[in-house]
C-alpha cells in the first residue's frame, strides 16, 4: 500500500442541528436544508466542486431516502456528488480522496438520521449476518453488553464517562439535556452488564462540513483545520472471530493516520457506550494529556449516519476556533466497533 | 491525476434465482473470478468497494459489514456507495478515485443485486407516509416519460420493439446473460402484455440475481491486459425541480459532455466504438442517443430503427444484452462499465466488437436523476 496522498485538504466549516430526541415533524430535506445553508454562508461558497452525503434507508424504512436531500441543496445547475450508505464521516473521507485529484478545490459533506422514526435497537439487528446472526435477533443493546463484559471495565470508570459526557453534553447547545446519572448502583440494567444511562440517547439530527485546498482554505478561514491523516480499516463481521476487548481496526487506522506523531489536545470518538471509550483510548494509543469528547461525544447526542460525521466538525471546530493545534477525530460503523475511521487534524 | 486502468473483470451468471449461494457466496464468486483475470489474489488488494441498490431489496441494512469477510476485507479500508440505480457506474467511479487520487494501487469493487430475496417492485413502492403515490414500480414512473418522449419526437410505436429484439439476440451471445429467448422477434414482443402503456412485458427489464466485480490498479500495479480509464464523471439533479427535463435530463447531458471532455470525445457517434448503456425499458435507447449526444435532439429512434445500434451496426449498443437481459439492480451499472472494458480489452467473447478502442460504460437511477459515467480506451490517454 503506498503512502497517503498528500494533496492539502482542510476543513473550513462545520455546522450541526441542534438534536432533539424525538421527532419534530421536519423531513429529512427540512433537517438539512440549515446546516446546508449555515455552511455556504459561512464560507460564502454557492457551488462546491463535489458533494458527498451519508445516510441510511432502514431508519426512514423506505428505499432512496438520501434522494430527496437533493432539494435541500440547489442542486441546479446539476451537480458531482455521491452517496455512502454509511456514516457521513466516509462521505467526508470519500470527499477527501476526490480533493486528491487536484481538479477542484472545494468539496460540501454532509450526513444525517432521524432515529426517532423506528426502533432502532431492532432496526440494527437487520445489519448482521442474515443467515446465522440476524436470526438470533441479537439486538443492538445485546451485541454491545457482549463487548462491554469482553473489556470487563471497572464500573466506576465506566459511570464517571457517562457523568462527564453527560454535563459536557449540558453544556453544548446542540446536544441534548440529560441528567446526572443519580441512582448509581441502583441504576436500572438495559441488558446486563450495560445500564439504562450507558445506552445512547435516540437523536434526530444533521451535520455538514465544507473542505477546501490550498489557497482557497486559506481564503476562507483564518485557522483552516488540515487533515493531516485520514485512513480507516474495517474487520471481520462475526463477533467471534474478534477480541472484543479490543480493536485491531482502530488501532490500524489511527497508525495509518498518523495519530502518534504528536500530541493529541482533543479527541472526539464515536463511543455509543462507555465501555467504547476504553478500547478506543488504547487503540489510538491517547495519554491522560488528551480531553475525550468535550461536545459531550455520542451519549449526549446520537443523530445515527451523522454522529461520526459530527467528532469530525468538533475536532476541527477547535481548531477553527484557534483554541487547539492538533486534534484527533473517530467514526466507527458495524457492530462493536467493526468499521474505524480516524483523522487527524492541525492548525 | 493518477492514471487508472481495469486489469481484471468476473461476473456471475445472471439468473431468477441463485438458491446454491448465499448473498456472501454470491459476491465472492464475481471477485474471485475478477481476480482470477487479473492473476492476483485477495492479497494483492489494497481496499474494497461496494455498491447495491437499496437494502430493502434483500433485507440486509447496510451488507458491507457482514460482506467485509467474503470479500477479503477485513484489516482494509472498505466502503458502501448507494446512488441508487446508478449506484454500479458509482460504485466503479469510488474505485478509480482511490487509485486516480493515489491512495491505492489496486482496488477490488464490487455490485450486487439478490433480487429473489424479496420483490423489487414493492420495494420500489414503498413511499414516507403523507407522501402518497399512485405510482407501481420503476416501470411506472417512467413511462409518462417514454410517452412523452414519443409525443416529442413522433417516434413510431414499434421503435421500442427493436430495441427489445436487438438486446435479446445480442444475449444469445453473451454466457453470462439472464434472458436468453431463442427466436425472440418483434411479433413476440408485441404479443406480450402491456404493463405500463407503452411498456410491454418484453420490453421491460429482468429481475435478476447477480454480481459484477472489477480489479482497478494504478499504472505502476497492472497486470494482464488493461483497459485505460479516459475519463470519469458523477451528475445528479434534484427530482422535484419543476423546470427539469425528466425526458433527457440535464445531469445526464452535463455529465456526458464532461467524460467526453476529459476523454477528448468531440463527436461520440465517431469516436467511440461500443457503448453499454442503462437501458431498462426498451424505448429509453433512443432517449439516451438523443441525451449522450449520439443523435441530434428527436432523431435517436431513428438511429436505432436504421440498425446503427445493432451489434453490426456502426455504434453497437449494449452488445452485451444490457440491462433488458440481465438486471441484478445494483450490479446493472457496474456490469455496464465492465463490459465497456471488456470490450476494448478485445475479451468479450461472441459479443465482441471487432476492433474497439473506446467504449463508453452509462448509468442512471432515481427519477432519471443521478448519473455515472466512463470512457474507457484500449491505449493509455
Amino acid at each position: 500500500m503506498r503512502a497517503l496522498a498528500t494533496r492539502e485538504v482542510a476543513i473550513v466549516a462545520f455546522a450541526q442541528t441542534r438534536h432533539t430526541p424525538h421527532d419534530t415533524g421536519l423531513t429529512e430535506p427540512e433537517l438539512i436544508l440549515p446546516v446546508i445553508n449555515e455552511v455556504k454562508e459561512r464560507t460564502g461558497l454557492k457551488r462546491f466542486g463535489f458533494t458527498c452525503s451519508g445516510s441510511c434507508d432502514y431508519l426512514a424504512g423506505a428505499p432512496f431516502s438520501f434522494v430527496s436531500a437533493l432539494d435541500a441543496l440547489a442542486a441546479w445547475p446539476p451537480i458531482s456528488e455521491s452517496h455512502v450508505e454509511m456514516d457521513g464521516a466516509w462521505a467526508l473521507y470519500e470527499a477527501w480522496v476526490r480533493l486528491q485529484h487536484g481538479d477542484i478545490d472545494s468539496a460540501l459533506v454532509y450526513g444525517f438520521g432521524k432515529s426517532s422514526l423506528g426502533d432502532l435497537r431492532r432496526i440494527m439487528t437487520l445489519q448482521l449476518d442474515p443467515y446465522y446472526l440476524a436470526p438470533l435477533g441479537l439486538d443492538q443493546l445485546s451485541y454491545a453488553a457482549l463487548q462491554a463484559a469482553a473489556v470487563g471495565a471497572d464500573r466506576k470508570e465506566l459511570d464517571e464517562i457517562v457523568r462527564r459526557s453527560r454535563a459536557d453534553g449540558r453544556a453544548n447547545p446542540y446536544a441534548l439535556d440529560l441528567p446526572d446519572p443519580e441512582r448509581g448502583e441502583d441504576e436500572p440494567l438495559a441488558v446486563r452488564p450495560l445500564k439504562l444511562t450507558d445506552v445512547p440517547p435516540i437523536t434526530d439530527g444533521a451535520a455538514a462540513i465544507v473542505l477546501a485546498t490550498g489557497d482557497l482554505a486559506r481564503e476562507l478561514s483564518d485557522n483552516p483545520a488540515y487533515i493531516r491523516g485520514i485512513a480507516h480499516r474495517i474487520e471481520p463481521h462475526y463477533l467471534g472471530m474478534r477480541d472484543l476487548a479490543r480493536s485491531a481496526s482502530a488501532a490500524d487506522a489511527a497508525r495509518a493516520a498518523g495519530v502518534g506523531k504528536g500530541p493529541v489536545e482533543v479527541a472526539e470518538l464515536h463511543t455509543q457506550f462507555p465501555h467504547e471509550e476504553i478500547i478506543l483510548r488504547e487503540a489510538l494509543e491517547l495519554t491522560g494529556d488528551t480531553v475525550i469528547n468535550p461536545s459531550g461525544g455520542p451519549l449526549a447526542a446520537n443523530p445515527v449516519m451523522a454522529t461520526g460525521l459530527i467528532r469530525i466538525g468538533e475536532a476541527a471546530q477547535r481548531i477553527l476556533d484557534g483554541r487547539a493545534r492538533r486534534t484527533v477525530a473517530h467514526a466507527a460503523g458495524g457492530p462493536c466497533l467493526q468499521h474505524n475511521l480516524v483523522t487527524v487534524l492541525e492548525a | 491525476m493518477n492514471r487508472c486502468a481495469v486489469i481484471g473483470v468476473g461476473q456471475t451468471h445472471y439468473t431468477t434465482r441463485r438458491r446454491d449461494v448465499s448473498i456472501a457466496g454470491l459476491v465472492r464468486e464475481a471477485a474471485l473470478r475478477a481476480l482470477e483475470d487479473a492473476g492476483l489474489t485477495f492479497k494483492d488488494i489494497d481496499a474494497v468497494v461496494i455498491g447495491k441498490a437499496p437494502d430493502l431489496f434483500e433485507g440486509v441494512m447496510m451488507p458491507e459489514a457482514y460482506l467485509a469477510d467474503a470479500l477479503g476485507a477485513a484489516g482494509k479500508p472498505m466502503m458502501r456507495v448507494h446512488t441508487a440505480g446508478s449506484v454500479g457506474g458509482s460504485t466503479a467511479l469510488v474505485g478509480a478515485s482511490l487509485i486516480q487520487g493515489g491512495v491505492h494501487d489496486r482496488v477490488l469493487v464490487v455490485a450486487f443485486e439478490k433480487q429473489s430475496e424479496s420483490n423489487a417492485t414493492w420495494a420500489l413502492s414503498t413511499h414516507l407516509p403523507f407522501s402518497s403515490s399512485l405510482v407501481v414500480g420503476a416501470g411506472g414512473y417512467f413511462a409518462p416519460h417514454i410517452r412523452e418522449y414519443m409525443r416529442r419526437s413522433a417516434a413510431p410505436d414499434h421503435i421500442g420493439t427493436l430495441v427489445a429484439v436487438k438486446d435479446r439476440l445480442n444475449a444469445l451471445k453473451n454466457p453470462y446473460a439472464h434472458l436468453k429467448i431463442p427466436g425472440i422477434d418483434q411479433k413476440m414482443v408485441e404479443s406480450t402484455p402491456m404493463l405500463w402503456e407503452p411498456i410491454r412485458y418484453l420490453e421491460t427489464c429482468p429481475s435478476s440475481d447477480g454480481a459484477c466485480a472489477m480489479v482497478l490498479s494504478s499504472e505502476s500495479a497492472v497486470t494482464g491486459t488493461p483497459a485505460w480509464v479516459h475519463g470519469t464523471a458523477m451528475r445528479s439533479e434534484p427530482i422535484f425541480r419543476a423546470s427539469r427535463d425528466t425526458v433527457s435530463p440535464q445531469a445526464g447531458k452535463d455529465c456526458a459532455a464532461d467524460v467526453y471532455r476529459q476523454a477528448g470525445i468531440a463527436d461520440p457517434r465517431r469516436q467511440i466504438d461500443v457503448a453499454e448503456t442503462y437501458v431498462p425499458f426498451s424505448w429509453y435507447e433512443p432517449m439516451w442517443l438523443e441525451n449522450l449526444g449520439f443523435a441530434a435532439e428527436g432523431e435517436g429512434w431513428k438511429l436505432t430503427e436504421s440498425g446503427a445500434t445493432a451489434l453490426d451496426g456502426d455504434i453497437p449498443w449494449n452488445a452485451s444484452g444490457g440491462v433488458l437481459s440481465s438486471n441484478p439492480i445494483g450490479a446493472s451499472g457496474l456490469i455496464r462499465f465492465a463490459e465497456a472494458a471488456l470490450q476494448v480489452r478485445g475479451m468479450a467473447g461472441e459479443h465482441q466488437v471487432d476492433g474497439a478502442r473506446t467504449a463508453l460504460g452509462h448509468a442512471y437511477g432515481g427519477g432519471a436523476q443521478f448519473f455515472a459515467m466512463w470512457i474507457v480506451g484500449r491505449e493509455k490517454l
